[in-house]
């Protein structure tokens, strides 16, 4: 007789892994399922970890977590071939408790997120794939894993195995992403010694600094490169949406190298030695892109859901609190012992009237419009720097006649209207 | 006290005892260039692959003859790992004896230990009628473990086993294929008696889930050397180890390395030509050619 639980998670990550453990925690009998060699051994992130969604799970976590360094300053690279506009907030408020966020190595954060949830009492099983949903009478009511004697059973099945969902796939709830709803995105672990990085980034051991790098990093696609600081190691990575790789025909190695060559970032970077290459998806559709979110007998989370909010790179903290809402929605629907659609729709509000569905909403047309006008990435990261460049390069030339010839640089082409218009678009989009 | 007085008289079920070793994937793993040790964090632990085969095959034995399949590690705490995975194989239960008095033991004090460990288990369990060891650990790699408890049990060591014949509860006898150098021979002995398997001996099967659930749930029963019988203290660990490791050094890589294709008749000719154009090979002692 194959073996009945409460819950069935499929996919260990934060997602995952924050359903497990707030079901266990509340007494459910839960079973964790991972593909991987363990939770976190092909997890890809670029490594900003945000306390406060992690902390609604496991109150101080950082005291024991295995994080890399909490973040103290928030860089923003506004990149041309040789030049770049920057703007950077640092706070030393950031680097004491509560925090703000952290770097951290997603191998070794999953892990022993998952070891808490197992202390809490979920059953974790690794290196075994979940090949479809157990739909009975129109109810999902288990799993099929890839094992012999494979079947196992349970109330209710949450769906948290990334942004492939191929499970959710398969109950119809979503259709394969369109190229312009996913990022596809590569990434180095490199290794440096932590004096050099403390040197070569101004902070101390325990200080971390996040760099997001707009513009030729991508060749001007939409898209964006990141340099985070580990301990002794950096992370470095790109990525862009995939219609606009096969766009500009680029493919995501070379694209990396590229920014790893790159006369701005190389200094940073070099003497590091490579450790880890990684590749991944994010999906980015955001607000339109959401599947359907709950069926009878079963919940989708975190990356899964497209929970993504690309503009702010926020998916862990997203996917964390769509596990513990679909936690919360389970041990409700317990109550009544009634798994229906309709009972556990109460996470599709849940998810809408949270940040999740707030922040999704308020950039739902992001997306769209930076991929529909490529002036934003292509056209106007130049020409910021060129203003710049213009505007402080002592040559002679009166301070007055080097603006009108910026502002004519950014309505030549365009006109003044067309600015205007960008201008004004793009304050919708984010505002 | 021999195993023999023990197993007598009872049922016709085959009680298999498994040693386990937690090694470091000495495929990965990466040696300090300055002090020339392993470095042990830069690998993952595993169950040694040679362990992972005799478990399966102490499973396939039990499925055959009922019985129960019990695995014994001496290592850290953190091999308890190890043993959970050899429930996944499908062993019944695991027992970890533990205990930093331990630390430091060479093949001789390991066995020791192992050894004071079976006679409990023996206790325990009432019998045990088969040890299943495997060829050999892939970081220590002497292959000495195994047929170290079977002399210390007086038991007969079959060695590089590839196949279990036969297994006779009746007549309490077993027969085994060992793997000699060009081909195998067939041999019988008494049970009970140890085995340590080569890894042509079965293939390490998929486990099925309802084992990867009891394993995810197990916690083997950890033992310190307090919990052992009649343990001379002066046998264990670093004290009762005599090896002295002398240096370790990476082997050098060898390089113009040439790999022959087609079949045996023609490798053979080919490696005969090569070998007739490196002259030095073929000289005698006068400088000669043959
Ligand atoms: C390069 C990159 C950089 C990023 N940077 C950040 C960042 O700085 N900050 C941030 O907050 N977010 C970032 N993100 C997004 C973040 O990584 C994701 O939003 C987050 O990991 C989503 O969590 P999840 O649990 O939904 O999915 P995942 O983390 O993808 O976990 C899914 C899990 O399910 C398992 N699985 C999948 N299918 C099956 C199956 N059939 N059976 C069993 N198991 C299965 C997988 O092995 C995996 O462990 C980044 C993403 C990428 C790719
Ligand atoms: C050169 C050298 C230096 C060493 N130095 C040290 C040292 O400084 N400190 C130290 O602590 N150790 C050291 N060891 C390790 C220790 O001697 C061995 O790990 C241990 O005695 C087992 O020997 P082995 O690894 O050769 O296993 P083998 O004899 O090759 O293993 C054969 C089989 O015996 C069984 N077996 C072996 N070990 C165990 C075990 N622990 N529990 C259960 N079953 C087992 C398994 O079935 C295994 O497949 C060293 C080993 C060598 C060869």
């Amino acid at each position: 007789m194959p073996e009945k639980f409460d819950v069935i998670v499929v996919g260990a990550g934060p997602a995952g892994t924050s359903c497990a453990y707030t079901c266990a925690k509340n007494g459910l009998k839960v079973l964790l399922i991972e593909r991987g060699e363990f939770p976190g051994a092909k997890n890809v992130m670029g490594g900003i970890l945000y306390r406060k969604q992690m902390e609604e799970i496991i109150p101080e976590f950082w005291k024991e977590a295995p994080l890399e360094r909490p973040v103290v300053e928030q860089r923003f690279w506004f990149l041309d071939k040789e030049s770049m506009v920057t703007t950077s907030y640092k706070a030393l408020e950031w680097g004491k408790e509560p925090f703000n966020n952290f770097t951290v190595l997603r191998a070794k954060f999953d892990k022993w997120f998952a070891s808490k949830a197992v202390e809490q009492g979920a059953v974790l099983i690794n290196e075994t794939v979940v090949l479809e949903c157990i739909v009975e009478d129109g109810k999902v009511v288990g799993v099929r894993t890839d094992r012999p004697d494979g079947d196992v059973y349970a109330d209710v099945v949450v769906l948290a195995d990334g942004v492939n969902s191929l499970l959710a796939k398969s109950l119809g709830f979503h259709k394969e992403w369109k190229p312009e709803e996913v990022a596809l995105t590569v990434m180095e672990v490199m290794k440096l010694p932590k004096k050099v990085i403390n040197e070569r980034f101004n902070v101390n051991d325990d200080q971390g600094v996040s760099v997001e790098i707009f513009g030729d990093s991508t060749k001007g696609a939409l898209g964006t490169a990141f340099l985070y600081t580990n301990k002794d190691s950096l992370n470095i990575g790109v990525g862009t949406t995939l219609s606009g790789m096969i766009k500009k025909k680029m493919k995501p190695y070379e694209l990396l190298e590229y920014v790893k060559e790159h006369p701005m970032i190389k200094p940073y970077i070099d003497g590091a030695e490579t450790e880890e290459y990684l590749a991944h998806l994010i999906p980015e559709g955001g607000y339109n892109s959401v599947p359907k979110l709950v069926g009878d007998g079963v919940i989708v989370t975190g990356d899964a859901a497209q929970l993504v909010n690309a503009i702010h790179r926020e998916g862990s903290n997203m996917a964390m609190t769509s596990g513990r809402l679909a936690a919360e929605t389970i041990m409700r629907a317990k109550e009544s012992e009634d798994y229906s659609e309709r009972t556990l729709d109460y996470y599709r509000t849940a998810i809408y009237d949270s940040f999740i569905g707030k922040d999704l909403k308020k950039y739902k047309d992001a997306t769209h419009v930076f991929e529909e006008n490529p002036q934003y990435f292509e056209q106007y990261i130049p020409l910021m720097n060129r203003a710049m460049g213009t505007f402080f390069t002592v040559d002679g030339t009166p301070k007055r006649e080097k603006q009108s010839k910026i502002i004519k640089s950014f309505t030549g082409k365009n006109g003044r209207l067309g600015v205007a218009k960008d201008l004004y678009r793009a304050w919708r989009v984010v505002k | 006290m021999s195993l023999e007085s023990i197993s007598e008289g009872r049922g016709k079920k085959l009680n298999i005892l498994v040693c386990v070793k937690q090694v470091p994937d000495t495929k990965i793993i990466k040696v300090n260039p300055k002090t020339n040790t392993l470095d042990r964090s830069s690998a993952p632990a595993i169950l040694n692959p040679y362990d992972a085969h005799a478990v399966q095959e102490a499973v396939r034995l039990k499925e055959i003859h009922g019985g129960k399949v019990t695995v014994l590690s001496m290592g850290p705490p953190q091999a308890k790992e190890a043993i959970k995975k050899c429930v996944e194989i499908g062993a019944d239960e695991g027992f970890l004896i533990s205990d930093r008095r331990f630390a430091g033991a060479d093949t001789l004090a390991t066995s020791y230990a192992l050894y004071k460990a079976v006679q409990k288990l023996m206790k325990q369990d009432g019998g045990i009628d088969l040890i299943l060891c495997g060829k050999h650990a892939i970081d220590g790699d002497t292959g000495q473990t195994g047929p170290g408890i079977a002399r210390r049990l007086l038991i007969p060591p079959l060695t590089n086993v590839i196949k279990v014949a036969e297994v006779n509860l009746e007549d309490r006898k077993i027969q085994v294929h060992r793997k000699i150098e060009d081909g195998y021979e067939l041999i019988e002995s008494a049970i009970p008696c140890l085995l340590t398997v080569e890894k042509e001996i079965n293939e390490v099967e998929y486990s099925p889930l309802p084992n990867m659930l009891k394993a995810a749930r197990y916690t083997p029963i950890v033992w310190t050397v307090d919990d052992l019988e009649d343990v001379d203290i002066k046998q264990l660990g670093l004290k009762g180890s005599p090896t002295i490791v002398g240096k370790m050094w990476p082997p050098a890589k060898s390089e113009g390395a040439q790999i022959l294709a087609g079949d045996s008749r023609e490798q053979v000719r080919e490696a005969v030509s090569i070998m007739l154009q490196q002259r030095e090979l073929f000289k005698v002692k006068g400088g000669e050619r043959v």
